[in-house]
């Protein structure tokens, strides 16, 4: 997709501005975070499966190799097809040819955010093939010809007028000629059009959220349903994955399901979770004949063994970003590519070069919330400042950010200093920020306070909360 | 250079070595063969009895409705009496599977049942499932000939038939389950989890029920002896 990152900061002012956004983004603070410490509380084992869960993606990850190769050996013995694809332009070739191969006249689509990186429905729509998203979320946008500002609620910003609208201006052609209101009276003439569709479609397209080794299987998790239409009805299915999605066996994707739901929306499963492995049975009478996985790179292999090597474990359950006060401020489009929040700015200046995306990595309060939620404990914060710091190195930054970074850095590198640092200025900005306990302005950081509200801080500092808790024996 | 070998080679590059081999291979062979468990939640440490109990309280929780009936014969009427009271559907479409083969419809002359896989007409379906998972209230189907996994979907009303001998504690027992029935290594085409009727949130966070699969789910648990 498109990157429009470079104007991150005229779309925050814009996003700041627009009250649609605001009152959408304000409410993900009540909505998901409240879910997931809900659920979270609700399982003794959680901390502990973060960690297993973060140290299993680590031996994934330094054994990729060798789990891709099982991975694909079980694909084939099943009868199914893997195509290797080292750019979005391949993959995009790839998923072409397999859908002129079925002569699809339309393909159906699960939610993806691959298939976003690679713009492919924009490809196939270029060559007479007309992609229909199914979930309802992106299908929304699609019609509104826009693209995700979550990762798991693609239509966050859409307000239920303007879905009206939409669906008034594009569901005549299928008889719904009345402007409807009602959320349930949405979803269900949305529901009824997209079913013929399911089952019109030459080709159902998925993403995966884990592709497994010991079966040559590849998983998707939804609530809604769509997926497992797309995925079940037409003739061929096309999983489409990234390459760090393989997991070992069965056993270990049952430890990263326990945290995935969790994590997104607090639900302890998502309602569909579903195993997909190969073509439909020779006796089957229902199931797709063709099964296709097509494995994408483009970009993460690049990853392995860098300082950044920890992005690859993140499982896209997007709690990072429902609980980031810059995310609930400027919304999801801000970040100018397909990941938005915590992990968009730790991960898209890879993927779309730190030139196009330099704004990004400094999009946050370092408040450190995203990286206490991740369930895979990626150091979001750290892979930000390493960005920071490269940006800064490489003359990226421009002038006065890079004397305000200048100073922070000689502070960060003498820690006694720094602590000092942080308690003075902890109390004062406390001071500042009075009972609302959010600050409006700060000196000499107008750039930044301008489009922000920044939080006050507690009136103490992370390590003498910690130093004091300690001695209290919590 | 095909595209499998450069993603290969670049893997193996930044890795900082060649492909696996010898020891190192065999090891990671043999965690794959050896699928152990990770850390499973101790929550359903419970005898049997009450992990049927808490299947069906997660269940419930999740928007799924159960019934308890004491045996197959009652399916019919069980599933009749769920009709009526939500005012469904009289026309059945039921998995062409063995174990549903008996029931005794003729009790049930309002019931019109065909088999087969679902078709876009379908209201209602009945499904046998192949596990329950007590941990979070998840049906786990399994397809085959006989168990088409549309009939999981499509029809507006799924309507699921479980012996509590086959609710078990975790995902993992599932899986246990699955190997021994299919092999190690072979999982049926599609195997669906299933943890309540479907839903969104995608209009600004609020929950719709019947997204795009089942708007009801109704599970009925037929008691098959005590199990401890
Ligand atoms: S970085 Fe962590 S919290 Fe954010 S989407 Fe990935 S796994 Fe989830």
């Amino acid at each position: 997709m498109q990157v429009t990152s470079r104007r991150f900061k005229d779309s925050a002012h814009e996003a700041l501005h627009d009250k649609d956004i605001q009152s959408a983004f304000s409410k993900v603070k009540g909505g998901f975070p409240v879910a997931r410490a809900k659920s979270a509380g609700e399982l003794p084992e959680f901390e502990d499966l973060r960690d297993q869960a973060r140290d299993l993606k680590n031996h994934i990850l330094e054994n990729l190799d060798y789990y891709l190769e099982y991975f694909e050996d079980q694909v084939l013995l099943q009868g199914g097809r893997v195509h290797w694809c080292s750019s979005y332009a391949e993959a995009r070739e790839v998923v072409l040819d397999i859908c002129r191969d079925a002569n699809a006249k339309t393909v159906t689509k699960g939610k993806s955010m691959i298939t976003e990186e690679m713009a492919l429905n924009e490809h196939l729509s270029a060559h007479g093939i007309e992609p229909i998203e199914t979930d309802l979320g992106e299908y929304i946008i699609q019609l509104a010809h826009e693209h995700p500002s979550h990762i798991i609620a693609p239509a966050l910003h859409k307000t239920k007028d303007q879905v009206t609208e939409l669906f008034h201006e594009n569901h005549g052609k299928y008889g719904f000629t009345e402007r409807i209101t009602d959320p349930q009276a949405l979803v269900n003439e949305a529901r009824s059009i997209l079913r013929d569709k399911y089952v019109n479609a030459d080709v159902g397209i998925t993403g995966a959220n884990f592709l497994i080794a010991e079966t040559g299987s590849t998983v998707i998790v939804t609530n809604e349903g769509n997926g497992d239409l797309t995925q079940s009805l037409p003739k061929t299915h096309i999983a489409v994955s990234s390459i760090e999605k393989v997991v070992p066996t069965l056993e270990d994707a049952s430890l990263f399901l326990r945290l995935l739901a969790r994590s997104a929306t607090g639900q302890e499963m998502s309602v569909y979770t579903t195993f997909s492995t190969g073509p439909k049975r020779m006796e089957d009478i229902d199931g797709p004949a063709n099964f296709h996985v097509v494995l994408v790179d483009s970009g993460r292999s690049d990853l392995l063994g860098s300082d950044k090597q920890d992005l690859l474990r993140c499982l896209k359950c997007g709690a990072c970003m429902n609980h980031c006060p810059v995310y609930q401020a400027v919304g999801g489009h801000t970040y100018g590519w397909v990941y938005p929040g915590p992990i968009g700015a730790a991960l898209n200046p890879h993927m779309v070069g730190l030139e196009e995306s330099r704004h990004l990595p400094n999009a946050s309060t370092f408040c450190g919330r995203c990286e206490e939620v991740c369930p895979v404990r990626i150091p979001l914060p750290k892979i930000m400042r390493h960005w920071r710091e490269q940006a800064f190195e490489t003359q990226v930054t421009p002038k006065p950010e890079r004397w305000g970074i200048g100073i922070w850095a000689f502070f960060a590198k003498r820690p006694k200093l720094y602590r000092l640092m942080t308690r003075v200025s902890a109390r004062a900005l406390k001071l500042m920020a009075g009972k609302k306990g959010v600050i409006r302005k700060l000196p000499l950081m107008k750039g930044w306070s301008s489009v922000r509200d920044f939080p006050a801080p507690e009136g103490t500092t992370f390590m003498d909360q910690w130093k004091k808790q300690q001695r209290e024996g919590k | 250079m095909p595209s499998r070998d450069r993603i290969f080679s670049r893997i193996r590059h930044n890795l900082g070595r060649g492909p696996l081999e010898g020891e190192a291979a065999q090891a990671l062979k043999a965690r794959i063969e050896g699928h152990a468990p990770n850390i499973v939640p101790k929550r359903t440490n419970i005898p049997h009895k009450e992990q049927v109990n808490l299947f069906q309280a997660k269940a419930e929780a999740l928007a799924a409705t159960v019934a308890r009936i004491s045996s197959f014969d009652d399916v019919p009427e069980a599933l009749r009496d769920y009709l009526t009271a939500h005012n469904l559907a009289t026309r059945i479409k039921m998995s062409p599977d063995k174990s549903l083969d008996s029931l005794p419809f003729d009790k049930t002359p309002m019931l019109e049942i065909k088999r087969g896989a679902a078709a876009p007409e379908d209201e209602v379906s009945l499904t046998p499932a192949f596990a329950g998972i007590a941990e979070t209230g998840t049906l786990c189907m399994a397809s085959s000939p006989e168990t088409p996994s549309t009939l999981n979907f499509l029809p507006e009303n799924h309507v699921v038939v479980i012996k509590a001998s086959q609710i078990t504690g975790t995902l993992e027992d599932s899986w246990e389950r699955l190997r021994k029935t299919y092999g190690a290594g072979n999982l049926p085409r599609t195997v669906n989890f299933i943890s309540g009727p479907s839903r969104t949130a995608d209009i600004e966070q609020t929950l719709i029920m019947g997204a795009h699969g089942p708007r009801r789910l109704h599970i009925l648990i037929v008691d098959d002896g005590p199990q401890d």
